[in-house]
């Protein structure tokens, strides 16, 4: 019986034999094929030399290129796997050399505007960089013949190219400015354009780049937000307003709703930028309204006229309000310190204080009787929390009174029992109390 | 006849009240120049009952539950006629009733009165103020706020840390995993109902101790009146020393009173389970000493837990005080004061550096 079950198990292992030999045969084959890398012979050469031919092995591979298994012979030609140069770099095996730097959108293009090609690596990036570059003004340059201008290397590196959402990108989201600014902010390099280099500078002082640096809101704006980034172009006149508007939506809509809007268009104004300045747009205070030489309202406003008086008006409505939200603070605060229970009347001092930004935002439609409608309910809040503040001070006198009747009370009881007790022990035999 | 006579003969004509009081007629305290420290032990008695009223006046607004409680307490301190007041002499007053059961125990272990026959009214004592702890800890949790709701957090996870039991307690403790809704209710629970009832019958047999067996005499003022038997001094407890109670009680009043009225007691901010703990989160200043002290042990010693061996520590520690008139015989050992001396100064000395620690 028991040979009987050995016999049994040993011809069934021979029976799945061949089907497990295959099973490791296929596996080995597959992992094989996974994990060999296209054979990349230039870096052989390539990685030792030092000059601008040289191209090291770690470099090239934080490549997202790299990574997905492209070769130096996917954008350079030639043959990458054989280990003879005069083979690699032979004419037979289409070897392009240094790409010139007119060719390099269309030859990054290739691939790029190419969806099929694109759906095997990333199916979810765009293919249109390269026709939106052909409408930038870098673009149009470059087609005129201008090399000098950027291409595509120029701001996503070459041979290290990461992807944007890689920190050490040079396009991810931070750098960003500090990419366009190595040609925007270099003076000899633009002297020829005629354009300004101050607009990096002019940007970090901006509350933009507070936003995305300082704060680490990665959807803060940098440059390419408004100028866009293959297509860009600095906005005209007209389209400033729009470029905000994205984000800006409210103060976009009351703008292109107030007197200011035709006043502007006539006058050849760009909308946002001519109060707001562009690069270097700091955080609005409400001096910049009024009639002060500070506001910017007097840049176009001389006294008497009607603009002149409206804005006088609108920032002592903003600055009423400001006021008394401060006011009903302050004695909330005091009462606090005081120890007193105001926590709600302070919760709803937010109310007044969400007023007071919503009217900041009204102002764009430079009507005064719309802020005043804005501004009334926050009046009323503030208002009513300075009462309450008001409130909690008189009763933390009314208890500080209370404490010192009670105290005397106490104090006349406390005289009371020991002049007592001094009456009762005087009588006592001594050796007992 | 005035009223009272006519009250008093009807008592004793019913209930025999003279023969009821006469033993407190009779009853002395011995007067000497640490007579003063007889005071405590009222004092938090009477601390106890304002504890007790109060309490039963905040249960009149409060709501236990995670989503009532800080707003029924903020009801009370700004709605309520007064319950800005009872709210605050509740928190001062537990705090104080605290740093007196804590002198109380001190002076009693400084002057010995522990010793033969008043080894249970020590025992006694300390279940008490081991409750009064409780009281502390349970009621700090009521008012659902963040400080509280981090500090309980803190709290049942270094009970988590006791050996064998830890873990199961940690989850009775909360009413699951972790500090919620649930764990405010269960201490809601023992705060009101289960501390109270224990507190109180103890209370009853502490007395009850003292009563029986009077006032304890310092060892070293006994040796004097044994020498000089003329030198012995006492006071009647009735109405003498009862009287100076009553004034110790008026003047405890009158400090509660101006604490309450100057420093209100802060609700803080509404707990929020899902944000992160506050930087520097402490728990209240009588368990700060433990908890620097967990905190200054490295994570391991030898092999075992750094707060598993803290914990286990301050309970050996713990048992060893609670046995004390066990172990100091009647001969009276030097070192139990030593011991004392030491156990004030690391209490005193940790609770300061844990509040100025960051």
């Amino acid at each position: 019986m028991a040979t009987m079950h050995t016999k049994t198990a040993s011809s069934s292992t021979w029976r799945w034999l061949p089907c497990i030999a295959a099973a490791l045969i296929f596996a080995g084959a597959a992992r094989a094929q996974t994990q060999t890398k296209p054979k990349n012979t230039c870096l052989d050469c390539h990685s030792i030399l030092t000059d601008n031919l040289g191209v090291t092995e770690e470099k090239f591979n934080q490549d997202i290129h790299a990574q997905k298994g492209l070769t130096c012979a996917s954008c350079h030609g030639g043959d990458a796997s054989a280990d003879d140069p005069e083979i690699s770099m032979g004419k037979r095996a289409g070897f392009k050399g240094k790409i010139s730097r007119a060719k390099i959108p269309e030859l990054c293009g290739s691939c790029h505007s190419d969806p099929a090609v694109m759906r095997k690596y990333n199916p979810s990036l765009r293919t249109d960089q390269l026709s939106q570059y052909h409408t930038s003004v870098h673009g149009k340059k470059l087609a005129a013949g201008d090399t000098k201008v950027a291409v595509c290397i120029d701001c996503h590196s070459v041979h290290d190219i990461r992807p944007p959402s890689d920190p050490h990108s040079t396009v991810y989201p931070v750098n960003i400015p500090n990419t366009c600014a190595r040609c925007h902010a270099d003076q000899e390099r633009m002297k020829e354009y005629k354009i300004p280099t101050t607009q990096f500078a002019d940007y970090n002082k901006s509350v933009h780049h507070e936003a995305l640096t300082v704060r680490g809101d990665l959807s803060a704006p940098n440059c390419t937000t408004c100028h866009g980034n293959h297509g860009a172009t600095p906005p005209g006149a007209s389209s400033v307003a729009n470029v905000c508007s994205t984000c800006h939506v409210f103060q976009a809509q009351l703008f292109d709703g107030s007197p200011h809007k035709q006043a502007f268009d006539s006058a050849g104004l760009p909308g946002c930028v001519t109060c707001h300045s562009n690069h270097a747009i700091v955080h609005p205070t409400d001096g910049l309204i009024g009639t002060t030489d500070k506001a910017v309202c007097v840049t176009c406003h001389t006294e008497g006229d009607p603009g002149f008086v409206a804005a006088g008006k609108i920032s002592g409505q903003l600055a009423e309000l400001a006021a008394a939200i401060d006011s009903a603070d302050q004695i909330l605060s005091k009462a606090e310190r005081s120890g007193m229970e105001v926590s709600q009347a302070k919760l709803d001092l937010v109310q007044a204080r969400d007023t007071l930004t919503k009217a900041r935002v009204s102002i764009h439609s430079v009507s005064l009787e719309r802020l005043q409608q804005d501004t009334k309910p926050g009046l009323a809040a503030a208002a009513k929390n300075y009462e309450a503040g008001k409130e909690a001070l008189r009763e933390r006198n009314y208890r500080r009174f209370g404490l010192g009747l009670s105290l005397i009370a106490i104090a006349i009881v406390l005289l009371g029992l020991r002049l007592y007790l001094k009456q009762i022990e005087s009588g006592e035999q001594p050796g007992t109390a | 006849m005035s009223v009272f006579v006519k009250v008093h003969d009807w008592l004793d004509a019913r209930f025999g009240w003279n023969e009821l009081l006469a033993p407190l007629r009779k009853k002395t305290v011995p007067l000497h120049r640490l007579s003063y420290w007889y005071f405590l032990g009222g004092i938090t008695l009477f601390l106890f009952v304002i504890q007790v009223l109060t309490g039963i006046l905040l249960l009149l607004y409060y709501r236990p539950g995670a989503n009532e409680a800080f707003e029924s307490v903020q009801h009370i301190m700004t709605r309520v006629k007064f319950g800005w007041l009872i709210r605050s002499i509740h928190s001062w007053s537990a705090n104080l009733m605290v740093f007196t059961a804590f002198a109380h125990m001190f002076s009693v272990a400084f002057l010995k009165a522990y010793r033969k026959p008043r080894e249970l009214t020590w025992v006694s004592g300390m279940v008490l103020l081991f409750l009064v702890l409780g009281f502390g800890f349970s009621g700090y949790l009521l008012p659902w706020n963040t400080l509280a709701f981090f500090a309980t957090k803190v709290g049942t996870e270094i009970t988590g840390q006791v050996p064998v039991i830890g873990r199961p307690l940690m989850i009775f403790l909360r009413g699951g995993e972790e500090v919620t809704g649930a764990t405010l209710t269960r201490f809601f629970g023992f705060h009101v109902a289960v501390l109270p009832g224990l507190a109180t019958m103890l209370i009853g047999l502490h007395i009850l101790l003292v009563q029986r067996f009077g006032i304890s005499v310092p060892p070293k003022v006994e040796a004097e009146w044994k020498s000089k038997p003329a030198a012995v001094r006492e006071m009647k407890f009735f109405p003498n020393f009862a009287l100076r109670e009553l004034m110790a009680w008026y003047t405890a009043l009158g400090v509660l009173g101006a604490l309450a009225a100057i420093f209100p007691w802060d609700l803080g901010v509404k707990a929020d389970p899902f944000v992160s703990a506050p930087a520097g989160i402490k728990p209240e200043w009588y368990f700060l000493f433990m908890f620097q002290t967990l905190k200054l042990i490295p994570s391991k010693v030898l092999f075992i837990d750094g707060e598993v061996l803290g914990v286990l520590a301050f309970g050996v520690a713990g048992a060893v005080w609670l046995l004390l008139p066990f172990i100091d015989n009647e001969r009276g050992k030097k070192w139990v004061n030593t011991l004392a001396v030491l156990a004030l100064t690391y209490i005193v000395g940790m609770t300061i550096y844990g509040h100025y620690a960051h």
